[in-house]
C-alpha cells in the first residue's frame, strides 16, 4: 500500500501559511499536542498519545549472562518497530531509513545519558545480570514520532517494576510478584526529546510538527534534555545550516517544554500509582472513554441563545397569570403537585404516581438546606407518551436543569 | 423548556424503535407485495449485513403487477432475495430506488464519480493519477480539452486534477478522463495555484453534494470561497487569505459528526469570532 503523495498545492499552502506564522491545527510557533499518558494493567506497559500520533511502550525483564568487559552492569536493550498500521508508507519486516535513526536516536538518548543505574540491575556479577528490554511500537503516525517515543520509554521505564531478587551467600532466589513486591528501578533522570522543524533555508522554525508539515520541512533539530537543563543529546538531520544562536534559541524553549512534560509525566505516574493502591480500577481499558450509545445519557451541547430572552419573554407572557397565593398550599389529592410552565417553581413531589397536564415533565426538588443543589428525579409516565418516556424524561430533565443552570 | 424536551422525546423515542427493529426482526419471508411492503417500512431503518429480504413469486400473481426494485449500492441481488451487504440506513428514491446509506473512510473507485487525484508520475502517453484507491487510476495525454499528439496538456507531477472515471471495475486499472462526451471540459481538468487540500469521509462528501446541501448553505454565509470536492473524500477550498482557508477546512473536518444545530452554532460562533 502506497502513501498518498503530497501534492504541489498542499505544499505551497503549507510552505505560505508557515510564512504567515500559522499552522493548519491553529497551535502556535511553539505550542505542543495535547499529550495524552494512560497505563495498562501490567507494570511497564504504557500508552501515550501525541495529538493524533499514538506509541505504546513495553518494559520486560529477563536474566542473563553480562557483557565480557562490563561484569557488573545490566544491559538495557531498545527496540522501536513502526506497525503498518501505522501508516501507509510503513511495510513489515523491512528495515527503513526512518526506523534505524528512531532507534539510534532512542538509544542515544536513554542509553548513552546512563538515566538508568545498570549497576543496580546486578545480580551476581560476572554471572547473572538483568537484561531490561524496551520494546516500543507505533500505533498511528501523525508527526513527530521521536518525542512520542522517548516520552512513551522513559514512562515505561519509571513504571516498571522489576522481581525481587535475595541472595544467601551462593543461592540466589528470583521471588515472584506474588511472594514479594516487585521494586522500580532506579532511574536517575528523564531526558526528553524536543524535535524542531525548520522551513525555508533554517529561518521558520515549528516545535512538535505534524505529519503534513513534517513532509515540507528542509530540516530537523532533536535535542534530548532532563529538566534539570542538562543536554543529553543534539542531532540535527536534513542538512541544514543553522546559526549558533538558533541552537541556543532553540534549547532554551526545550528546556521549557520538557519541564512541563516531566510534570505530566510525573503526575500520570502519581494517578496510576494511587488507582493502584485504593484499589480503583486502572489499566487501559479503564482508561478509555466510554463511548457506549446511552440513551440515558446526553452530552452538553451548545444550545442556540442568540433570542433566548425574547422566546423567553414570549414564553411568559402567554402563560397564564398566577392564581392568587395562599398561605397554606391546597392539594387536590395526597402526594400530588402542579406545575406551571415557565415559572422556575420548585414543588416537593411525595409520590411518583400522578399525571402532569402538558409536556412540561420535570420537576425540580431543592434540598432543604442549600439551594444550589438541584436534585432531579424521574417523573412517572403520561398518558399520552409510552415506552421512551423515562429515557426522555431524564434527558429532558437534565437538559432542563442545564437550561436552567444556563439562564442562571 | 417544553419544546426542548419534545426534541429529546422525539429522539429518544425513534431512537428506541430502531433499535428493536435492528434486534427483533433480522429475517422476513413472505409474499411479493407483503415484502415489498415490508420492505418500503424498513426505508429510513438501520439495517445490517446479513438482513434478508425475500421476493418469492407467489403462485397466482395476476391481479398485482410485478413492482421493479432497483437495487443500489449496499444492497445485492441473489435470485429471488434482496441481501443487504453494508450496515447502514436504507433510503428511498421515486419510482423504485433503494440503497443503503453507509460511512465509510476507504474510497472505492466508481463509473461516472467526479474525484480529485494527483498527479504522481508521466509514462509514455499516460499521467498516472492517485485517487485514494487501492490502484493508481492512468490519465491519457488526450483526454483534456483542446489536446492533441502536438499541444500536450501543461500537466506536472504533483498536480491536482478534478476528473471522472469511464472505466472503474474491480478487474482492471481505473481510467479517468477529465472531458465529458461531448469532448468539452465541462469544469474538469488541472486546477490553479493556491487553496489546500484536505480529506474528509465519503459521507460528509455525499452530504456536501446533494443538491440541497445544508452545510454548504451554512457555509456560504460565512465568507466567500472556492471549493472543489472529490468523491474520494478529498476536498480542495481557496478563499481570499489563508487564515480563512484554514477556517474553512477546519470546520468541514469538524462538523462530522455534528448534529445541524451544533453545526450551525459552531458557524455562528465562529462568524462572530472572526468578523
Amino acid at each position: 500500500m502506497r502513501d498518498t503523495p503530497l501534492s504541489n498545492c498542499e505544499r505551497d499552502f503549507l510552505l505560505k501559511a508557515i510564512e504567515e506564522k500559522k499552522r493548519l491545527d491553529g497551535r502556535q510557533t511553539y505550542d505542543y499536542r495535547s499529550i495524552k499518558i494512560s497505563f495498562g494493567t501490567d507494570y511497564g506497559c504504557c500508552f501515550v498519545d501525541l495529538g493524533k500520533t499514538r506509541i505504546m511502550a513495553q518494559v520486560s525483564c529477563e536474566l542473563i549472562t553480562p557483557k565480557e568487559n562490563r561484569p557488573n552492569e545490566g544491559i538495557m536493550f531498545f527496540n522501536i518497530e513502526l506497525s503498518p498500521m501505522a501508516s501507509p508508507a510503513f511495510e513489515m519486516g523491512r528495515q527503513s531509513e526512518l526506523l534505524v535513526k528512531l532507534n539510534r536516536q532512542l538509544e542515544r538518548c536513554l542509553r548513552n545519558s546512563k538515566c538508568i543505574d545498570t549497576e543496580s540491575l546486578c545480580v551476581v556479577s560476572g554471572e547473572k545480570v538483568w537484561q531490561i528490554r524496551v520494546d516500543v511500537h507505533l500505533l498511528n503516525h501523525d508527526g513527530n514520532l521521536m518525542d512520542a517515543a522517548s516520552i512513551a520509554a522513559i514512562t515505561a521505564l519509571c513504571h516498571f517494576r522489576r522481581p525481587d531478587v535475595g541472595i544467601q551467600g551462593e543461592e540466589v532466589t528470583v521471588y515472584s510478584t506474588e511472594e514479594r513486591d516487585p521494586i522500580p528501578l532506579s532511574i536517575y533522570h528523564m531526558p526528553i526529546c524536543v524535535s524542531f522543524s525548520f522551513f525555508q533555508q533554517g529561518t521558520y522554525l515549528l516545535v512538535d510538527p505534524c505529519e503534513r508539515e513534517e513532509r515540507v520541512m528542509d530540516g530537523l533539530l532533536m535535542i534530548a534534555m532532563n529538566k534539570h537543563r542538562e543536554i543529553c543529546s543534539i542531532q540535527s538531520s536534513g542538512g541544514i545550516m543553522l546559526l549558533k544562536d538558533q541552537v541556543l534559541r532553540c534549547s532554551k524553549i526545550a528546556s521549557v517544554k520538557v519541564s512541563e512534560v516531566t510534570e505530566l509525566i510525573n503526575k500520570a505516574l502519581e494517578n496510576d500509582k494511587k488507582a493502584r493502591k485504593t484499589g480503583g480500577k486502572f489499566g487501559f481499558a479503564e482508561s478509555l472513554p466510554q463511548e457506549r450509545i446511552t440513551a440515558l445519557k446526553t452530552e452538553v451541547s451548545p444550545v442556540e441563545m442568540t433570542d433566548v430572552k425574547e422566546k423567553a419573554n414570549e414564553i411568559v407572557q402567554r402563560a397564564d397569570i398566577l392564581p392568587q397565593t395562599v398561605p397554606s398550599p391546597v392539594l387536590t389529592a395526597p402526594g400530588t403537585g402542579q406545575e406551571e410552565e415557565g415559572e422556575e417553581e420548585e414543588t416537593m413531589e411525595l409520590e411518583e404516581g400522578h399525571e402532569e397536564k402538558g409536556r412540561g415533565n420535570v420537576v425540580v426538588i431543592s434540598d432543604s438546606d442549600s439551594e444550589e443543589e438541584d436534585v432531579v428525579i424521574l417523573n412517572q409516565v403520561t398518558t399520552k407518551e409510552t415506552k421512551g418516556a423515562s429515557t426522555s424524561n431524564q434527558q429532558g430533565a437534565v437538559a432542563s436543569k442545564q437550561q436552567k443552570k444556563r439562564r442562571k | 423548556m417544553g419544546e426542548l424536551q419534545r426534541v429529546y422525546f422525539r429522539f429518544c423515542c425513534f431512537f428506541l424503535v430502531f433499535l428493536c427493529h435492528i434486534y427483533c426482526f433480522p429475517y422476513q419471508k413472505c409474499t411479493f407485495t407483503d415484502m415489498l411492503s415490508c420492505f418500503k417500512d424498513k426505508v429510513g431503518d438501520v439495517l445490517l449485513p446479513g438482513d434478508v429480504f425475500s421476493f418469492q413469486m407467489p403462485e397466482s400473481i395476476t391481479d398485482s403487477k410485478p413492482e421493479k426494485v432497483v437495487c443500489g449500492p449496499g444492497l445485492r441481488r441473489n435470485g429471488d432475495e434482496v441481501l443487504v451487504c453494508k450496515s447502514g440506513i436504507l433510503r428511498h428514491k421515486q419510482p423504485n430506488l433503494y440503497w443503503i446509506d453507509s460511512q465509510q473512510r476507504r474510497y472505492v473507485p466508481g463509473k461516472g464519480e467526479s474525484v480529485i487525484g494527483i498527479i504522481t508520475a508521466k509514462s509514455g502517453d499516460i499521467f498516472k493519477v492517485d485517487v485514494g484507491g487501492s490502484e493508481q487510476a492512468s490519465l491519457s495525454y488526450l483526454a483534456f480539452e483542446g489536446a492533441t499528439k502536438r499541444n500536450r496538456p501543461n500537466v506536472q507531477v504533483g498536480d491536482l486534477v478534478y476528473s471522472q472515471f469511464i472505466i472503474a471495475n474491480k478487474d482492471m486499472e481505473p481510467e479517468l478522463v477529465c472531458i465529458d462526451s461531448c469532448g468539452r471540459a465541462n469544469g474538469m481538468g488541472v486546477f490553479g495555484a493556491g487553496g489546500l487540500l484536505f480529506k474528509v469521509s465519503l459521507g460528509l462528501v455525499r452530504r456536501l453534494l446533494a443538491p440541497q446541501s445544508e452545510i454548504a448553505k451554512d457555509l456560504e454565509k460565512m465568507f466567500p470561497f472556492e471549493i472543489v470536492v472529490g468523491m474520494n473524500g478529498r476536498v480542495w477550498v481557496k478563499s481570499k487569505t489563508i487564515q480563512q482557508t484554514l477556517i474553512v477546512a477546519n470546520l468541514l473536518e469538524s462538523c462530522e459528526n455534528m448534529t445541524a444545530q451544533q453545526r450551525q452554532t459552531l458557524f455562528r460562533r465562529v462568524a462572530d469570532g472572526s468578523i
